[in-house]
């Protein structure tokens, strides 16, 4: 079983050389972390930069150089800054390549909730909803079931939707997912983790092809 | 050159009243337009209608309109910051419309160029589409979204010009420029106000022609919502 850094260590080998990224809030900014270094990435905060680095030196704080969590960061060289409208225009234009966000629900045709829980939390959909309508590879990072145990990954979302049929891959504490007409296609298991035990966690339709492997982390 | 400068905070915001609608610029904290929220809690205006991605938190930014109740109505789309909010809108004291954050950047930019409505895939299939009218193009459906009405902008920028001319700093950019002439008067504050001549035309982010009003800005606070660092090796 991964814990979150394992998750996301598991998807940056989704990001590929020359790819813009845009990274949600919570495992999928971990991804930065590891990243190989020898291929060349742009990471996109959808409050205005392209070109984001790590978190500032103490004392070298910019109040006025945030990323979309808040959190104070800084810019490496060829970065650019831009208004909210220009940002946009590089999410649904397609301009940027690969999105990782993290969910509360994904339905087995791809359908993804993680903005709302009517009567309970209410805090907006921020750029969520933009981003899962635009981008060509939408990749989740998320546990395999929440709080109380029971499964995330189900034949229909609960929860009000983010999107519609949206969600390429979805990387678990358990398992690589690929989205497919035939519904969950398990693609690798985590070490240490059986197909049984992650079937029996997985709510939708679960469909595999022979024997399917541990995953490299 | 047409000149836009006033000389205060009180002379900038002149016009405004009870029940209008504002845009504010700014995301999260960064790029807030603080000279003039302040002035709007001073001025106690009341059943205000805010267009701001952010609500700001609890006693700063918007949350201080927040606490004295002016604001009737909040469009925004991320509003997890602040408990005050969350309390107003689930007792109904306020009503709110999140809305998806480009699409709200969209809202401004179109009602600055004059477009009446777009298409954005953003929101189809979600509670958001719901009562908007939705279309297909190639194969793709869209929802129907309306350009923002709006009575006063109020935008925040690094350096401006007497002429109106404006230049942004690093992400407290966001949906300052979105703002400008997106409203019937587009009301900047600045941290460095300048002579016309002495800013490059080259690097002017939004021309004066989108600004009704100029000011120097002060007592700028800055706040940062989340410090985060890294060690030095």
């Amino acid at each position: 079983m991964l814990d979150k850094n394992g998750i996301a260590k598991r998807i940056a080998k989704e990001v590929k050389d020359g790819y813009y990224v845009n990274l949600g809030i919570g495992i999928p900014t971990l991804v930065a972390n590891f990243v190989r270094d020898d291929i060349d990435v742009e990471f996109q905060s959808e409050n205005g930069i392209l070109g984001m680095g790590p978190f500032p030196f103490e004392g070298e704080e910019d109040a006025d150089l945030i990323n979309a969590g808040k959190q104070t960061i800084t810019a490496l060289p060829g970065a650019s800054f831009f208004d909210s409208a220009t940002s946009f225009a590089m999410i649904r234009g397609r301009h940027v390549d690969l999105t990782i966000l993290g969910a509360m629900e994904v339905s087995e045709n791809g359908d993804i909730a993680n903005w709302k829980i009517p009567g309970k939390m209410v805090k907006g959909m921020g750029g969520a909803m933009d981003l899962v309508a635009s981008a060509s590879t939408i990749i989740v990072a998320m546990m395999h079931t929440n709080r109380a145990g029971e499964s995330k990954l189900l034949k229909r979302c609960a929860l009000p939707l983010t999107g519609v049929g949206c969600v390429t891959k979805i990387v678990t504490n358990l398992a690589v997912i690929e989205v497919t007409e035939r519904g969950f296609l398990l693609k690798e298991r985590a070490p240490g983790v059986s197909v049984e035990e992650i079937q029996k966690v997985t709510e939708g339709k679960l469909v595999f092809e022979g024997k399917v492997p541990e995953m490299e982390v | 050159m047409i000149k836009k400068t006033v000389d205060s905070v009180q002379k900038a915001l002149e016009g405004v009243k009870d029940g209008m609608t504002f845009m504010l610029g700014g995301f999260g904290l960064c790029g807030i337009p603080e000279n003039a929220i302040a002035e709007l809690v001073r001025l106690n205006i009341k059943d205000i209608t805010c267009i701001s991605n952010n609500a700001g938190v609890d006693d700063f930014g918007l949350g201080q309109l927040l606490q004295k109740h002016q604001i009737k109505k909040m469009i925004a789309s991320y509003v997890g910051e602040n408990k005050e909010f969350e309390r107003q809108m689930l007792s109904g004291e306020m009503e709110v419309e999140l809305t998806p954050q480009g699409t709200l950047a969209q809202k401004c930019q179109a009602a600055q160029g004059g477009f009446p409505a777009f298409y954005t895939p953003a929101g189809y299939g979600t509670e958001v589409a719901e009562g908007k009218e939705t279309r297909e193009f190639n194969g793709k459906m869209y929802v129907l979204e309306e350009a923002f009405k709006a009575d006063f902008s109020f935008v925040k920028a690094w350096k401006g010009d007497e002429a109106g001319n404006l230049i942004f700093k690093g992400t407290a950019r966001n949906f300052n420029p979105c703002m400008c002439g997106s409203a019937n008067i587009t009301v900047a504050e600045v941290e460095e106000l300048v002579p016309a001549g002495e800013l490059d035309p080259n690097q002017i982010h939004i021309p004066g022609i989108f600004v009704q009003r100029i000011f120097q800005g002060r007592d700028y606070e800055k706040r940062i919502e989340q410090r985060t660092v890294r060690e030095r090796k």
